[in-house]
Protein backbone atom coordinates (compact mmCIF):
# COMPACT_ATOMS: atom_id res chain seq x y z
CA UNK A 1 0.00 0.00 0.00
CA UNK A 2 1.23 3.43 -0.84
CA UNK A 3 1.85 5.55 2.16
CA UNK A 4 1.39 9.24 1.62
CA UNK A 5 3.14 11.60 3.92
CA UNK A 6 2.64 15.27 4.35
CA UNK A 7 5.46 17.53 5.33
CA UNK A 8 4.82 19.26 8.59
CA UNK A 9 4.09 22.90 7.93
CA UNK A 10 6.63 24.91 9.85
CA UNK A 11 5.63 28.38 10.88
CA UNK A 12 7.89 31.25 10.03
CA UNK A 13 9.16 33.54 12.75
CA UNK A 14 6.45 36.14 12.13
CA UNK A 15 3.74 33.52 12.21
CA UNK A 16 5.11 32.15 15.46
CA UNK A 17 4.68 35.55 17.06
CA UNK A 18 0.90 35.06 16.75
CA UNK A 19 0.11 38.73 17.26
CA UNK A 20 0.79 39.92 13.67
CA UNK A 21 -1.26 37.03 12.31
CA UNK A 22 -4.11 37.80 14.68
CA UNK A 23 -3.98 41.45 13.60
CA UNK A 24 -4.24 40.26 9.99
CA UNK A 25 -7.30 38.24 10.89
CA UNK A 26 -8.79 41.22 12.66
CA UNK A 27 -8.28 43.34 9.57
CA UNK A 28 -10.18 40.73 7.57
CA UNK A 29 -13.09 40.62 10.00
CA UNK A 30 -13.20 44.42 10.10
CA UNK A 31 -13.60 44.43 6.33
CA UNK A 32 -16.40 41.88 6.66
CA UNK A 33 -18.11 44.05 9.27
CA UNK A 34 -18.37 46.94 6.83
CA UNK A 35 -19.64 44.84 3.94
CA UNK A 36 -23.21 44.72 2.71
CA UNK A 37 -25.27 42.29 4.77
CA UNK A 38 -26.84 39.20 3.25
CA UNK A 39 -29.77 38.93 5.63
CA UNK A 40 -33.26 38.96 4.15
CA UNK A 41 -35.65 40.33 6.75
CA UNK A 42 -38.22 37.64 6.17
CA UNK A 43 -41.74 38.64 7.07
CA UNK A 44 -41.28 42.06 5.47
CA UNK A 45 -39.06 40.98 2.62
CA UNK A 46 -40.47 37.87 1.02
CA UNK A 47 -38.53 35.52 -1.15
CA UNK A 48 -39.98 34.89 -4.60
CA UNK A 49 -39.07 31.34 -5.58
CA UNK A 50 -37.89 30.52 -9.11
CA UNK A 51 -40.19 28.37 -11.29
CA UNK A 52 -38.12 25.29 -10.48
CA UNK A 53 -39.14 25.55 -6.82
CA UNK A 54 -41.32 22.77 -5.43
CA UNK A 55 -43.74 24.35 -2.99
CA UNK A 56 -47.14 23.04 -1.93
CA UNK A 57 -48.83 20.86 -4.57
CA UNK A 58 -51.99 22.50 -5.92
CA UNK A 59 -54.72 21.75 -8.47
CA UNK A 60 -54.75 23.79 -11.65
CA UNK A 61 -57.98 25.71 -12.23
CA UNK A 62 -58.84 26.41 -15.86
CA UNK A 63 -60.11 29.77 -16.99
CA UNK A 64 -63.66 28.45 -17.27
CA UNK A 65 -63.68 27.65 -13.59
CA UNK A 66 -63.23 23.90 -13.93
CA UNK A 67 -60.32 21.97 -12.53
CA UNK A 68 -58.16 20.01 -14.95
CA UNK A 69 -58.13 16.91 -12.77
CA UNK A 70 -59.99 13.92 -14.17
CA UNK A 71 -59.79 11.97 -10.92
CA UNK A 72 -57.69 9.16 -12.34
CA UNK A 73 -56.09 8.62 -8.94
CA UNK A 74 -52.55 8.19 -10.28
CA UNK A 75 -51.16 10.90 -8.01
CA UNK A 76 -52.73 9.29 -4.99
CA UNK A 77 -51.23 5.99 -6.09
CA UNK A 78 -47.71 7.30 -6.63
CA UNK A 79 -47.49 9.52 -3.58
CA UNK A 80 -44.77 8.00 -1.39
CA UNK A 81 -46.11 9.73 1.68
CA UNK A 82 -49.73 8.66 1.12
CA UNK A 83 -50.76 12.27 1.38
CA UNK A 84 -53.42 12.42 -1.37
CA UNK A 85 -56.98 11.26 -1.18
CA UNK A 86 -59.15 11.36 -4.36
CA UNK A 87 -62.75 10.36 -4.72
CA UNK A 88 -64.10 10.42 -8.26
CA UNK A 89 -67.59 11.27 -9.46
CA UNK A 90 -69.16 11.36 -12.93
CA UNK A 91 -69.83 14.63 -14.73
CA UNK A 92 -72.88 15.11 -16.97
CA UNK A 93 -70.65 14.55 -20.02
CA UNK A 94 -70.20 10.94 -20.90
CA UNK A 95 -66.99 9.15 -19.84
CA UNK A 96 -65.83 12.19 -17.93
CA UNK A 97 -65.06 12.28 -14.28
CA UNK A 98 -64.12 14.92 -11.78
CA UNK A 99 -62.78 14.69 -8.24
CA UNK A 100 -65.64 14.96 -5.80
CA UNK A 101 -63.18 15.03 -2.97
CA UNK A 102 -59.52 15.93 -3.31
CA UNK A 103 -57.46 16.26 -0.17
CA UNK A 104 -53.74 16.65 0.39
CA UNK A 105 -52.39 16.35 3.87
CA UNK A 106 -49.69 18.99 3.96
CA UNK A 107 -48.13 17.48 7.06
CA UNK A 108 -47.58 14.20 5.23
CA UNK A 109 -46.48 15.70 1.93
CA UNK A 110 -42.74 15.66 1.43
CA UNK A 111 -42.81 17.96 -1.62
CA UNK A 112 -41.21 15.34 -3.85
CA UNK A 113 -43.20 16.35 -6.92
CA UNK A 114 -44.06 12.77 -7.96
CA UNK A 115 -47.75 13.62 -8.21
CA UNK A 116 -46.96 16.41 -10.61
CA UNK A 117 -44.74 14.12 -12.68
CA UNK A 118 -47.26 11.32 -12.93
CA UNK A 119 -50.36 13.37 -13.66
CA UNK A 120 -51.53 12.79 -17.27
CA UNK A 121 -53.51 16.05 -17.38
CA UNK A 122 -50.93 18.40 -15.86
CA UNK A 123 -53.61 19.00 -13.31
CA UNK A 124 -51.56 18.89 -10.12
CA UNK A 125 -48.42 21.04 -10.01
CA UNK A 126 -46.02 22.30 -7.41
CA UNK A 127 -46.90 25.91 -6.57
CA UNK A 128 -44.44 28.52 -5.28
CA UNK A 129 -46.28 28.60 -1.91
CA UNK A 130 -43.95 27.92 0.97
CA UNK A 131 -45.75 29.57 3.87
CA UNK A 132 -47.77 26.84 5.52
CA UNK A 133 -48.50 27.28 9.19
CA UNK A 134 -51.13 25.30 11.06
CA UNK A 135 -52.19 25.35 14.64
CA UNK A 136 -54.33 22.23 14.42
CA UNK A 137 -53.80 18.94 12.66
CA UNK A 138 -57.10 19.21 10.78
CA UNK A 139 -56.03 22.56 9.31
CA UNK A 140 -53.18 20.81 7.52
CA UNK A 141 -55.52 18.77 5.35
CA UNK A 142 -56.20 20.96 2.33
CA UNK A 143 -59.44 20.32 0.50
CA UNK A 144 -60.36 21.50 -2.98
CA UNK A 145 -61.25 24.95 -1.68
CA UNK A 146 -57.67 25.59 -0.66
CA UNK A 147 -55.99 23.58 -3.39
CA UNK A 148 -57.38 25.19 -6.50
CA UNK A 149 -55.10 27.80 -8.04
CA UNK A 150 -55.67 29.57 -11.34
CA UNK A 151 -53.61 28.63 -14.38
CA UNK A 152 -52.42 32.23 -14.75
CA UNK A 153 -50.91 32.21 -11.31
CA UNK A 154 -49.16 28.95 -12.07
CA UNK A 155 -48.00 30.02 -15.54
CA UNK A 156 -44.27 30.15 -14.70
CA UNK A 157 -44.33 26.62 -13.28
CA UNK A 158 -46.37 25.24 -16.23
CA UNK A 159 -43.93 26.94 -18.60
CA UNK A 160 -41.03 25.41 -16.72
CA UNK A 161 -42.59 21.96 -16.85
CA UNK A 162 -43.13 22.18 -20.59
CA UNK A 163 -39.57 23.29 -21.28
CA UNK A 164 -38.20 20.43 -19.18
CA UNK A 165 -40.39 17.65 -20.43
CA UNK B 1 -14.99 58.69 58.08
CA UNK B 2 -18.37 59.93 59.22
CA UNK B 3 -21.93 59.30 58.18
CA UNK B 4 -21.86 61.50 55.06
CA UNK B 5 -18.77 59.77 53.76
CA UNK B 6 -20.52 56.46 54.02
CA UNK B 7 -23.56 57.82 52.19
CA UNK B 8 -21.36 59.19 49.42
CA UNK B 9 -19.59 55.86 49.09
CA UNK B 10 -22.93 54.07 48.96
CA UNK B 11 -24.20 56.40 46.25
CA UNK B 12 -21.07 55.76 44.22
CA UNK B 13 -21.52 52.02 44.63
CA UNK B 14 -25.15 52.12 43.54
CA UNK B 15 -24.32 54.25 40.51
CA UNK B 16 -21.47 51.94 39.59
CA UNK B 17 -23.73 48.88 39.91
CA UNK B 18 -26.42 50.42 37.76
CA UNK B 19 -23.99 51.51 35.09
CA UNK B 20 -22.24 48.15 34.98
CA UNK B 21 -25.49 46.18 34.86
CA UNK B 22 -26.81 48.23 31.97
CA UNK B 23 -23.46 47.97 30.22
CA UNK B 24 -23.44 44.20 30.66
CA UNK B 25 -26.88 43.97 29.11
CA UNK B 26 -25.88 46.10 26.18
CA UNK B 27 -22.62 44.16 25.84
CA UNK B 28 -24.64 41.04 25.15
CA UNK B 29 -26.37 43.08 22.48
CA UNK B 30 -23.14 44.38 20.92
CA UNK B 31 -21.65 40.92 21.11
CA UNK B 32 -24.50 39.58 19.02
CA UNK B 33 -24.38 42.56 16.69
CA UNK B 34 -20.64 42.34 16.12
CA UNK B 35 -20.74 38.62 15.54
CA UNK B 36 -23.56 39.19 13.09
CA UNK B 37 -21.69 41.92 11.22
CA UNK B 38 -18.58 39.79 10.95
CA UNK B 39 -20.70 36.99 9.54
CA UNK B 40 -22.44 39.39 7.11
CA UNK B 41 -25.69 39.25 9.03
CA UNK B 42 -27.74 42.03 10.61
CA UNK B 43 -28.15 40.70 14.13
CA UNK B 44 -30.98 41.33 16.58
CA UNK B 45 -33.17 44.23 15.41
CA UNK B 46 -36.70 43.41 16.54
CA UNK B 47 -37.02 44.14 20.26
CA UNK B 48 -36.95 47.85 20.89
CA UNK B 49 -35.25 50.41 18.73
CA UNK B 50 -32.77 48.51 16.53
CA UNK B 51 -33.02 45.59 18.92
CA UNK B 52 -31.55 47.48 21.85
CA UNK B 53 -33.99 45.83 24.26
CA UNK B 54 -33.09 42.31 23.08
CA UNK B 55 -30.85 41.50 26.08
CA UNK B 56 -33.67 42.37 28.50
CA UNK B 57 -35.95 39.96 26.70
CA UNK B 58 -33.19 37.37 26.96
CA UNK B 59 -32.80 37.97 30.68
CA UNK B 60 -36.53 37.67 31.31
CA UNK B 61 -36.58 34.41 29.39
CA UNK B 62 -33.58 33.14 31.34
CA UNK B 63 -34.95 34.04 34.76
CA UNK B 64 -38.33 32.47 34.08
CA UNK B 65 -36.70 29.08 33.44
CA UNK B 66 -36.70 26.33 36.00
CA UNK B 67 -33.71 26.32 38.32
CA UNK B 68 -32.33 22.79 38.23
CA UNK B 69 -29.78 21.56 40.75
CA UNK B 70 -28.50 18.04 40.07
CA UNK B 71 -29.23 15.58 42.91
CA UNK B 72 -25.59 14.61 43.14
CA UNK B 73 -24.43 18.20 43.36
CA UNK B 74 -23.21 19.85 46.52
CA UNK B 75 -26.08 22.25 46.97
CA UNK B 76 -24.31 24.84 49.10
CA UNK B 77 -21.24 25.21 46.92
CA UNK B 78 -23.32 24.92 43.77
CA UNK B 79 -25.18 28.04 44.87
CA UNK B 80 -22.11 29.78 46.24
CA UNK B 81 -20.00 29.51 43.07
CA UNK B 82 -21.92 31.95 40.85
CA UNK B 83 -22.09 34.40 43.76
CA UNK B 84 -18.32 34.33 44.08
CA UNK B 85 -17.93 34.87 40.35
CA UNK B 86 -20.22 37.86 40.22
CA UNK B 87 -18.98 39.34 43.49
CA UNK B 88 -15.39 39.29 42.35
CA UNK B 89 -16.24 40.74 38.97
CA UNK B 90 -17.99 43.70 40.55
CA UNK B 91 -15.71 44.45 43.48
CA UNK B 92 -12.66 44.91 41.27
CA UNK B 93 -14.23 48.01 39.77
CA UNK B 94 -14.19 49.73 43.17
CA UNK B 95 -10.61 50.91 42.76
CA UNK B 96 -10.81 52.15 39.18
CA UNK B 97 -10.61 55.96 39.02
CA UNK B 98 -12.90 57.38 36.35
CA UNK B 99 -11.87 61.04 36.59
CA UNK B 100 -8.92 62.90 38.01
CA UNK B 101 -10.40 66.11 39.32
CA UNK B 102 -12.44 66.12 42.49
CA UNK B 103 -15.89 67.67 42.74
CA UNK B 104 -16.69 69.89 45.72
CA UNK B 105 -20.08 69.04 47.16
CA UNK B 106 -21.51 69.21 50.71
CA UNK B 107 -18.32 70.98 51.72
CA UNK B 108 -16.03 68.11 50.85
CA UNK B 109 -13.96 66.99 47.93
CA UNK B 110 -15.47 63.94 46.25
CA UNK B 111 -13.06 61.71 44.41
CA UNK B 112 -14.21 60.00 41.26
CA UNK B 113 -13.32 56.56 42.56
CA UNK B 114 -15.12 54.39 45.08
CA UNK B 115 -12.05 53.42 47.07
CA UNK B 116 -8.64 54.98 46.47
CA UNK B 117 -6.70 52.07 47.91
CA UNK B 118 -2.96 52.66 48.14
CA UNK B 119 -2.23 49.10 47.00
CA UNK B 120 -4.80 49.24 44.19
CA UNK B 121 -2.83 47.08 41.78
CA UNK B 122 -2.41 44.34 44.36
CA UNK B 123 -6.10 44.52 45.17
CA UNK B 124 -6.96 44.05 41.51
CA UNK B 125 -4.58 41.13 41.07
CA UNK B 126 -5.78 39.48 44.29
CA UNK B 127 -9.43 39.73 43.29
CA UNK B 128 -8.94 38.49 39.76
CA UNK B 129 -7.27 35.38 41.13
CA UNK B 130 -10.25 34.95 43.46
CA UNK B 131 -12.36 34.64 40.33
CA UNK B 132 -10.83 31.20 39.75
CA UNK B 133 -12.70 29.90 42.79
CA UNK B 134 -16.05 30.67 41.25
CA UNK B 135 -15.31 28.59 38.17
CA UNK B 136 -13.43 25.79 39.90
CA UNK B 137 -16.03 25.35 42.63
CA UNK B 138 -18.90 25.43 40.17
CA UNK B 139 -17.15 22.71 38.16
CA UNK B 140 -16.46 20.58 41.20
CA UNK B 141 -19.80 20.98 42.97
CA UNK B 142 -21.83 20.07 39.88
CA UNK B 143 -20.58 16.49 40.15
CA UNK B 144 -20.36 16.21 36.38
CA UNK B 145 -17.19 15.17 34.60
CA UNK B 146 -17.45 17.84 31.95
CA UNK B 147 -18.01 20.59 34.47
CA UNK B 148 -15.12 19.31 36.53
CA UNK B 149 -12.79 19.32 33.52
CA UNK B 150 -13.94 22.83 32.66
CA UNK B 151 -13.29 23.98 36.19
CA UNK B 152 -9.86 22.35 36.24
CA UNK B 153 -8.93 23.93 32.96
CA UNK B 154 -9.96 27.34 34.13
CA UNK B 155 -7.90 27.08 37.30
CA UNK B 156 -4.83 25.85 35.41
CA UNK B 157 -5.25 28.55 32.80
CA UNK B 158 -5.80 31.37 35.23
CA UNK B 159 -2.88 30.44 37.43
CA UNK B 160 -0.57 30.27 34.40
CA UNK B 161 -1.62 33.62 33.06
CA UNK B 162 -1.85 35.32 36.43
CA UNK B 163 1.94 35.09 36.55
CA UNK B 164 2.63 36.91 33.31
CA UNK B 165 -0.13 39.38 34.17
CA UNK B 166 1.51 40.25 37.46
CA UNK B 167 4.93 40.48 35.86
CA UNK B 168 3.68 42.81 33.12
CA UNK B 169 2.18 45.10 35.73
CA UNK B 170 5.54 45.29 37.50
CA UNK B 171 6.86 47.27 34.54
CA UNK B 172 4.13 49.86 35.05
CA UNK B 173 4.72 49.96 38.80
CA UNK B 174 8.46 50.49 38.26
CA UNK B 175 7.82 53.48 36.01
CA UNK B 176 5.25 55.04 38.32
CA UNK B 177 6.79 54.06 41.62
CA UNK B 178 3.38 53.54 43.17
CA UNK B 179 0.76 50.83 43.58
CA UNK B 180 -2.06 53.36 43.77
CA UNK B 181 -4.19 53.35 40.64
CA UNK B 182 -5.00 57.09 40.83
CA UNK B 183 -1.26 57.75 41.02
CA UNK B 184 -0.59 55.48 38.02
CA UNK B 185 -3.16 57.36 35.95
CA UNK B 186 -1.91 60.81 36.93
CA UNK B 187 1.54 59.72 35.89
CA UNK B 188 0.38 59.12 32.31
CA UNK B 189 -0.30 62.75 31.38
CA UNK B 190 -0.22 63.95 27.78
CA UNK B 191 0.76 61.16 25.45
CA UNK B 192 3.03 59.46 27.96
CA UNK B 193 0.65 56.57 28.25
CA UNK B 194 2.11 53.38 29.60
CA UNK B 195 1.16 51.73 26.34
CA UNK B 196 3.86 53.85 24.68
CA UNK B 197 6.39 53.41 27.45
CA UNK B 198 5.72 49.70 27.94
CA UNK B 199 4.72 48.24 24.55
CA UNK B 200 5.84 44.70 25.36
CA UNK B 201 4.31 44.75 28.80
CA UNK B 202 1.12 46.09 27.24
CA UNK B 203 0.86 43.18 24.82
CA UNK B 204 1.56 40.55 27.45
CA UNK B 205 -0.92 42.18 29.81
CA UNK B 206 -3.66 42.30 27.20
CA UNK B 207 -3.09 38.67 26.22
CA UNK B 208 -3.14 37.65 29.88
CA UNK B 209 -6.31 39.68 30.39
CA UNK B 210 -7.97 37.78 27.57
CA UNK B 211 -6.97 34.53 29.26
CA UNK B 212 -8.18 35.76 32.65
CA UNK B 213 -11.60 36.65 31.31
CA UNK B 214 -11.94 33.32 29.49
CA UNK B 215 -12.59 35.00 26.19
CA UNK B 216 -11.65 33.49 22.86
CA UNK B 217 -8.95 32.46 21.97
CA UNK B 218 -8.66 31.36 25.60
CA UNK B 219 -12.20 30.14 26.24
CA UNK B 220 -11.11 26.56 26.90
CA UNK B 221 -13.05 26.18 30.17
CA UNK B 222 -16.26 26.34 28.19
CA UNK B 223 -15.17 24.69 24.94
CA UNK B 224 -18.56 23.38 23.80
CA UNK B 225 -17.39 20.61 21.43
CA UNK B 226 -15.25 19.00 24.13
CA UNK B 227 -16.90 19.92 27.39
CA UNK B 228 -20.60 20.30 26.56
CA UNK B 229 -20.86 23.68 28.29
CA UNK B 230 -17.82 23.58 30.55
CA UNK B 231 -18.07 24.63 34.18
CA UNK B 232 -21.63 25.89 33.85
CA UNK B 233 -23.10 22.78 32.19
CA UNK B 234 -25.22 21.99 35.25
CA UNK B 235 -26.43 25.53 35.79
CA UNK B 236 -29.74 26.90 34.69
CA UNK B 237 -32.03 29.84 35.18
CA UNK B 238 -30.82 32.61 37.43
CA UNK B 239 -27.57 30.97 38.45
CA UNK B 240 -26.63 30.58 34.82
CA UNK B 241 -27.57 34.19 34.28
CA UNK B 242 -25.18 35.12 37.08
CA UNK B 243 -22.30 33.33 35.35
CA UNK B 244 -23.25 35.01 32.14
CA UNK B 245 -23.33 38.36 33.88
CA UNK B 246 -20.00 37.63 35.56
CA UNK B 247 -18.35 36.85 32.24
CA UNK B 248 -19.36 40.18 30.79
CA UNK B 249 -18.73 42.08 34.00
CA UNK B 250 -15.25 40.55 33.99
CA UNK B 251 -14.78 41.86 30.50
CA UNK B 252 -15.70 45.35 31.64
CA UNK B 253 -13.36 45.05 34.61
CA UNK B 254 -10.52 43.84 32.42
CA UNK B 255 -11.07 46.66 29.95
CA UNK B 256 -11.21 49.20 32.74
CA UNK B 257 -7.96 47.89 34.20
CA UNK B 258 -6.23 47.87 30.82
CA UNK B 259 -7.38 51.44 30.24
CA UNK B 260 -6.25 52.52 33.70
CA UNK B 261 -2.87 50.88 33.51
CA UNK B 262 -1.95 51.40 29.87
CA UNK B 263 -4.30 53.84 28.12
CA UNK B 264 -3.91 56.63 30.62
CA UNK B 265 -7.25 56.07 32.35
CA UNK B 266 -9.25 59.32 32.31
CA UNK B 267 -6.41 61.34 30.78
CA UNK B 268 -7.35 63.53 27.86
CA UNK B 269 -4.06 64.62 26.26
CA UNK B 270 -3.32 68.35 26.65
CA UNK B 271 -6.69 69.11 28.22
CA UNK B 272 -5.03 71.20 30.94
CA UNK B 273 -3.84 73.72 28.29
CA UNK B 274 -7.45 74.78 27.65
CA UNK B 275 -8.00 75.87 31.28
CA UNK B 276 -11.63 74.75 31.43
CA UNK B 277 -13.78 74.93 34.60
CA UNK B 278 -13.51 71.88 36.86
CA UNK B 279 -17.02 70.62 36.14
CA UNK B 280 -16.40 70.45 32.40
CA UNK B 281 -13.03 68.81 32.95
CA UNK B 282 -14.59 66.10 35.10
CA UNK B 283 -17.25 65.38 32.49
CA UNK B 284 -14.65 65.26 29.73
CA UNK B 285 -12.45 62.97 31.75
CA UNK B 286 -15.32 60.60 32.50
CA UNK B 287 -16.22 60.64 28.80
CA UNK B 288 -12.63 59.89 27.83
CA UNK B 289 -12.59 56.98 30.24
CA UNK B 290 -15.87 55.63 28.87
CA UNK B 291 -14.72 55.95 25.27
CA UNK B 292 -11.47 54.15 26.01
CA UNK B 293 -13.24 51.34 27.87
CA UNK B 294 -15.80 51.04 25.08
CA UNK B 295 -12.98 50.74 22.57
CA UNK B 296 -11.33 47.99 24.62
CA UNK B 297 -14.65 46.17 24.91
CA UNK B 298 -15.06 46.37 21.16
CA UNK B 299 -11.58 44.89 20.72
CA UNK B 300 -12.47 42.06 23.12
CA UNK B 301 -15.50 41.16 21.04
CA UNK B 302 -13.79 41.73 17.75
CA UNK B 303 -11.04 39.29 18.68
CA UNK B 304 -13.60 36.83 19.96
CA UNK B 305 -15.22 36.52 16.53
CA UNK B 306 -11.92 36.54 14.65
CA UNK B 307 -9.64 33.92 16.13
CA UNK B 308 -10.33 30.26 16.83
CA UNK B 309 -9.74 28.65 20.19
CA UNK B 310 -6.29 27.43 21.24
CA UNK B 311 -5.56 23.77 21.82
CA UNK B 312 -4.88 23.05 25.47
CA UNK B 313 -1.18 22.25 25.06
CA UNK B 314 -0.74 25.36 22.92
CA UNK B 315 -2.36 27.39 25.65
CA UNK B 316 0.03 26.09 28.28
CA UNK B 317 3.01 26.45 25.93
CA UNK B 318 2.11 30.05 25.25
CA UNK B 319 1.58 30.81 28.91
CA UNK B 320 4.73 29.28 30.32
CA UNK B 321 7.24 29.22 27.45
CA UNK B 322 6.42 32.48 25.69
CA UNK B 323 4.50 34.90 27.89
CA UNK B 324 6.40 34.31 31.11
CA UNK B 325 9.91 34.81 29.63
CA UNK B 326 8.77 37.87 27.70
CA UNK B 327 7.17 39.41 30.77
CA UNK B 328 10.28 38.66 32.82
CA UNK B 329 12.57 40.14 30.16
CA UNK B 330 10.33 43.20 30.08
CA UNK B 331 10.80 43.72 33.81
CA UNK B 332 14.58 43.42 33.49
CA UNK B 333 14.82 45.74 30.50
CA UNK B 334 12.58 48.31 32.19
CA UNK B 335 14.78 48.15 35.27
CA UNK B 336 17.95 48.68 33.26
CA UNK B 337 16.47 51.59 31.30
CA UNK B 338 15.25 53.30 34.47
CA UNK B 339 18.71 52.88 36.03
CA UNK B 340 20.39 54.36 32.95
CA UNK B 341 18.07 57.37 32.87
CA UNK B 342 18.56 58.22 36.54
S1 LIG C 1 -45.40 16.15 -3.66
FE1 LIG C 1 -44.96 13.99 -3.28
S2 LIG C 1 -45.58 13.71 -1.18
FE2 LIG C 1 -46.52 15.60 -1.81
S3 LIG C 1 -48.52 15.03 -2.50
FE3 LIG C 1 -47.20 14.98 -4.30
S4 LIG C 1 -46.50 12.89 -4.46
FE4 LIG C 1 -47.34 13.14 -2.41
S1 LIG D 1 -53.05 12.34 -11.41
FE1 LIG D 1 -53.78 14.33 -12.07
S2 LIG D 1 -55.73 13.85 -13.09
FE2 LIG D 1 -55.18 12.05 -11.91
S3 LIG D 1 -56.24 12.33 -9.98
FE3 LIG D 1 -54.20 13.16 -9.71
S4 LIG D 1 -54.43 15.32 -10.20
FE4 LIG D 1 -56.25 14.29 -10.97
Amino acid sequence: MEVRTQDKYTLTFWEKLYIPEILKGMKLTLEQMLKKKDTREYPEEKWVPPPSYRGAPVLVLERNGVERCVACGLCSRVCPALAIEVQAAETEHEKERYPELFEINMLRCIFCGFCEEVCPEEAIVMSPTYEMVFTRYEDAIFGKDKLLMSAEELAPRLEFLRSHR
Amino acid sequence: MDFIDIVIALIKIVVMFAVVLVTVAELVYTERKISAWIQNRIGPNRVGWRGLLQPYADVIKLVLKEDIVPTAANRFIHTLAPIISIGVAFSTLAVIPIAGETISMFGREIQMVIADVNVGVLYVLALTSMGVYGLTLSGWSSNNKYSLLGGLRSSAQMISYELSMGLSVIGVIMITGSLQLTEIVSHQSGWMWNMVLQPVGFITFVVAAFAETNRTPFDLPEAEPELVGGYHTEYSSFKFALFFLAEYANMITASAIIVTLYFGGWQVPYLELLALPTGVVVVLQILAFIVKVAFMLFVFQWVRWTVPRFRYDQLMDLGWKVMLPIALANVIVTGIVILLIQ
